[in-house]
């Protein structure tokens, strides 16, 4: 097995003549947690639509976990083990918490195609399962999603990570409209992540969480990759240099 | 409360869990409601001069075994069971974030429909003098007319789906379009005249507190598909946050459709059961129901916003109406008088969800 859990090879995507994504190559090993950071606008979000299937690329080569991929929409891509909390939360407020974990995949005690009867003591130990693993607190499972924080929110999102057992999670600004506290509290979980092994790719704006959580920073400028860091080699100045496009990757010499 | 205990041993962490935010059910607030109607009716029974003490709930005068007074018990409920069962479908439309304005057109048209293929051939020993075809149609198996009814209904709600779904066009301007072009349906099916005379077996679904056994049975069965399904999950889920539901790979197209397929055969099936009740099928058969309809839906606590109610709040807001209507006729007050009580308590019922739930969210 090899050790890179996703490649992209000359990721490319142009919404009509506007070049959102140009040629993104980039690997993500095993057990590695990823930043992607950048301006607004410079490619994140597109890159991340792009591996998720959310849109289709304009060219270039998937490989997930050893193998070429083509996805044809998201839930392909969840079912092959990429799991994203999105910026825009992708709960169902009346639901309660087991519910929006296996949304659009229940547990089933028999078969009846749309009426299948659902398995609800089963989705429930799955997602007491779940929570354990990612050290997600929720005090009342049976609560509507409408009645939690925007902390609890987000670590129902996060926690479906655990329970399907993914093989990568992709978390889009997942504290942005958080508040102190909760923010801490999705930092324990993605801390878990790391220490249980599970690759991670973060898109975040805030420089102390990226130094704080990953291993290395992908700096995205105009639709390019333009910088490939080591936490431990760079500083915030040096990848502020590199998000404004002071400074280009020797490497990415050509990209900007 | 095995399952209570397990969940709490999680632990909080500074995130705290209000034991006042329990869940209280919406539905219990409703019955409440109901009750408090119900002694209302009671007590001006009882204050109001000219009624001599007559009960509302009650048999005083010896008529019946039990304490009750089971005529009006039982014609509450007749009232109310063919509109309910509209109700049924009505339920999941909103609860899936849509609304149908088609479904009391959808009767008129169902009903007249249905009657031509259930009519008898002999009328006293003379020939049928309502007749819409030929000598085919008479005395047809009792499914016949039954199939052709639910296809017409399931046939209405897959092109309000399908173009809700697949156009894009609004809930709101797809069924009203279907409520004008059904009661036209309704209208050109014999030009205007009414179709009558079916045969006992047809007759038989609507005689007596048959409707009432049809809508128990219907309310138990959708209760259940909504409660235990994952249509009835996806449903909800849809009408809570459609590009979540989108998000987590559901068909949602494909389940808007079924919800709009499902609601027109629940309103087919009303037409069948009227029709055989009254014997007859009219042009006009079913006008208002599709309001009717969703008012029960919404006294009964299903949210106009969608994601929220059930099919058990849809009965017990059934029941609210059927003892309106009933109680204002036992206080032997004008039909008028009734339809600006029930208006009041529509616009009433969402205002107080709508007060509930601002205090909710302000508790979160």
């Amino acid at each position: 097995m090899s050790d890179i859990i996703l490649e992209t090879k000359d990721l490319t995507k142009h919404y009509g003549g506007v070049h959102a994504l140009e040629g993104a190559d980039f690997q993500l090993h095993r057990h590695e947690h990823v930043a992607i950071m950048g301006d607004n606008g410079a490619g994140k979000s597109t890159f991340v639509r792009q591996i998720t299937a959310v849109e289709q690329r304009t060219r270039g080569t998937i490989i997930f976990d050893g193998q070429e991929v083509n996805f044809t929409g998201p839930i392909e891509a969840r079912e092959a083990g990429i799991e994203t909390v999105f910026q825009t939360l992708a709960l169902a407020d009346d639901l309660d918490v087991p519910d929006n974990l296996f949304l659009g995949r229940e547990k089933r005690l028999f078969n009846l195609g749309p009426f299948s009867i659902l398995d609800y003591r089963g989705m429930r130990q799955a997602t007491e399962e779940g929570l354990r693993r990612t050290a997600v607190k929720i005090p009342n499972l049976n609560n509507a999603i409408r009645n939690m924080s925007g902390g609890q929110r987000q670590c129902v999102a996060i926690a479906r990570t655990a329970t399907f057992h993914s093989k990568l999670t992709i978390m889009d600004e997942p504290t942005a409209a958080l508040g102190v506290q909760e923010t801490a509290q999705v930092e324990n979980i993605i801390r878990n992540l790391k220490e249980q092994g599970e690759p991670l790719i973060l898109i975040s704006h805030n420089m102390r969480q990226v130094f704080d959580l990953v291993d290395r920073i992908v700096v995205f400028r105009r639709g390019r990759i333009v910088a490939n860091l080591k936490v431990d080699e760079t500083d915030g100045q040096d990848v502020v240099a590199y998000i404004t496009g002071a400074k280009t990757g020797e490497e990415y010499a050509g990209a900007a | 409360m095995g399952d209570s205990t397990q969940t709490s041993s999680l632990g909080t962490e500074g995130l705290k869990h209000e034991k006042s935010r329990r869940n209280w059910p919406n539905e219990a607030n409703i019955f409440l409601a109901l009750i408090l109607i119900v002694v209302i009716f009671e007590a001006l029974g009882q204050l109001l001069p000219y009624m001599n003490g007559q009960s509302f709930l009650f048999d005083t005068r010896d008529r019946f075994d039990t304490i009750f007074n089971e005529a009006r018990l039982q014609i509450i409920i007749l009232q109310v069971a063919i509109i309910g069962i509209i109700a049924l479908g009505v339920t999941q439309v909103i609860i899936l974030g849509g609304i149908d304005l088609s479904s009391g057109s959808v009767v008129g048209a169902t009903a007249m429909i249905v009657m031509s293929f259930a009519q008898t051939e002999l009328v006293n020993g003379n020939p049928n003098p309502k007749a819409v075809f030929g000598e085919w149609a008479f005395d047809l198996p009792v499914i016949v007319p039954l199939i052709v009814g639910l296809l017409f209904g399931a046939f209405i709600g897959l092109i309000n789906g399908s173009f809700i779904a697949y156009f894009g066009i609004p809930p709101f301007i797809a069924t009203l379009g279907m409520f004008l072009t059904a009661r036209g349906i309704a209208q050109w099916w014999t030009r205007g005249q009414p179709v009558s005379f079916p045969t006992d077996d047809f007759a038989w679904i609507g005689s007596g507190m048959m409707p009432v056994v049809w809508f128990v049975l219907l309310a138990i069965l959708f209760h259940l598909v909504l409660r235990y399904t994952v249509y009835g999950k996806h449903t909800y889920a849809i009408g809570s946050n459609e590009d979540a539901a989108r998000m987590s790979g559901i068909n949602i197209k494909r389940h808007k459709v079924m919800v709009y397929t499902i609601a027109g055969m629940l309103a087919a099936f009303a037409a069948i059961v009227l029709s055989a009740k009254n014997l007859t099928a009219q042009t006009g058969m079913g006008q208002i129901y599709e309001l009717y309809a969703i008012a029960m839906a919404v006294i009964g606590g299903v949210s106009l916003t969608g994601g929220r109610g059930s099919i058990i709040g849809t009965v017990i807001g059934a029941m609210i109406f059927g003892v309106i209507q009933s109680g204002f006729t036992y206080l032997r007050l004008d039909a008028f008088y009734q339809l600006m009580a029930l208006g009041g308590i529509i616009v009433g019922a969402v205002v107080l969800d709508q007060w509930r739930q601002r205090r909710a969210a302000s508790k979160a």
